[in-house]
């Protein structure tokens, strides 16, 4: 119940942080990805089921408030955590290359994605152009936020365990 | 959830995966294809999100105008010097300008357009949170229905055209902007009243323009600077609001239309506040 409530005031707190104060801090009009960090992180160190759930509801949040058709974000959201969750098997806590990797790819798959079903359908041709001024600069921005948010995330973890190993025993 | 509570039925990560899916297929496809926005969940979302989104923005933008400031500093003291100096020349400038004035006036009968916009009822609203991508280029701002806010009304800021409203909830509204990638706004040149399309562009936002096509200028009497305002046509812009001013233009391929780079009258990076006109088109 606890975890539970914890994932929705991260998801709450990481939305309003990313749609104002980074919004503010942009450099050159891009902002850092913190749903894709949460989504990401979520999945690789409690599993697929998290990752997709936490994933769902990032999108479902940016949908509701930002997107065109409900669901659209929530389903790349959601596949993101859910591939995510698949690694949990090879995450380490002490390990922080990783991480790092998994959320570059994520926010690179994302990116990629977006600009396939959002730009190309539109027969916007010039990927090179917005792979190096927004995917690329968006995922080294991201990265730097990561490094930040990722103990956060990492010790609310830790945290967790020790509570469920006191339940167990 | 604790173990101790027994048997708890729980779905394998794969079939949620599979169900979520399809609830987002046909979610999608719902709000393509009709108008009906799941109001609750937008109400709830409003609900919870946007009186933390009011706080922190509002902590975002002081924090970027401290920074702002102190980069400005040394920019406003040499500024000032030059600027004491060009007093003196305008001051000479003004009396010449003053004939002028008399001419403008008989002019500005014949563009009686610029007027009418200040008649209309407005509304100021802050704006409290912006597109949680970089790929698009919308914002939401904290007056709702409750204020008498409803979709397609026009929102400017300053004298220029920022966008129109897109989504409306109890107590915020979702703003599209003239910029964002999927924008297009019929509009015309003010001096000829030939028309054209204003379309968003990702691709030149960051140089700072919006692209326009489609002019049928025969005369090839339009050039840059010209302004650029919204049509009469337009079904859902109201006539006569500025949006920018003509910076490049180049005849296309076809030899018919004319196409370029406008520069929006509104400054898009750190707009703060935003007016929402309470008439509508239709």
């Amino acid at each position: 119940m606890r975890k539970n409530l914890t994932i929705i005031v991260y998801i709450i707190v990481c939305f309003t942080l990313q749609s104002t104060l980074f919004k503010s801090l942009s450099f050159g009009g891009i902002s850092p990805n913190l749903m894709i960090v949460l989504t990401s992180a979520f999945g690789f160190m409690y599993g697929s089921k998290h990752g997709l759930t936490v994933g769902f509801f990032s999108g479902l949040l940016i949908d509701i408030f930002f997107g065109e058709v409900l669901g659209f974000y929530a389903l790349i959201y959601m596949y993101i955590g859910y591939v995510n969750g698949i690694f949990q098997s090879i995450f380490y806590k002490e390990d922080i290359k990783l991480p790092l990797a998994l959320i570059t790819a994520s926010d690179f798959i994302y990116g990629i994605v977006t600009y396939l079903l959002l730009f190309l359908l539109r027969s916007r041709f010039h990927l090179g152009y917005y792979f190096s001024h927004i995917i690329f600069p968006e995922i080294v921005y991201t990265i730097l936020i990561s490094i930040i948010l990722y103990p956060l995330l990492l010790a609310t973890n830790k945290h967790f365990e020790r509570l469920e190993q006191r339940s167990v025993s | 959830m604790r173990r101790r509570r027994g048997t708890k039925f729980t779905i394998p990560s794969k079939y949620l995966l599979l169900i979520l899916t399809v609830f987002c297929f046909i979610v999608m496809a719902v709000t393509f294809t009709t108008d009906f926005v799941a109001e609750p969940l937008n109400s709830a979302a409003g609900f919870v999100v946007v009186p933390f989104q009011r706080g922190v923005s509002r902590i975002g933008r002081w924090i970027s105008s401290r920074s702002d400031e102190l980069l400005e500093l040394r920019d406003v003291l040499k500024e000032n010097q030059e600027l004491k100096e060009r007093i003196d020349e305008l001051t000479t400038e003004v009396n010449s300008l003053q004939q002028d004035k008399y001419e403008l006036s008989n002019l500005r009968e014949l563009y009686s357009l610029d007027n009418q916009y200040k008649d209309y009822q407005k509304i100021g609203a802050r704006v409290i949170s912006k597109d949680a991508g970089n790929w698009f280029h919308s914002f939401v701002i904290d007056k709702g229905s409750n204020d008498g806010i409803e979709v397609d009304m026009n929102v400017i800021a300053g004298s220029g055209l920022v966008g129109r409203v897109t989504e409306v909830s109890t107590n915020y509204a979702k703003v599209v902007s003239i910029i964002d990638d999927k924008s297009n706004v019929s509009a015309m040149v003010l001096s000829t009243s030939d028309r054209l399309i204003v379309s968003g562009d990702l691709q030149l936002m960051n140089d700072g323009y919006i692209r326009f096509s489609q002019l049928m200028d025969e005369d090839g009497e339009v050039k840059a600077g010209d302004k650029i305002v919204t049509s009469h046509i337009s079904d859902k812009y109201l006539p006569g609001i500025l949006i920018g001013y003509i910076n490049q233009i180049s005849i296309d391929e076809n030899n018919l239309t004319s196409s370029g780079l406008l520069i929006p009258a509104v400054d898009f990076a750190h707009m703060e506040e935003v007016l929402v006109i309470l008439t509508k088109k239709q």
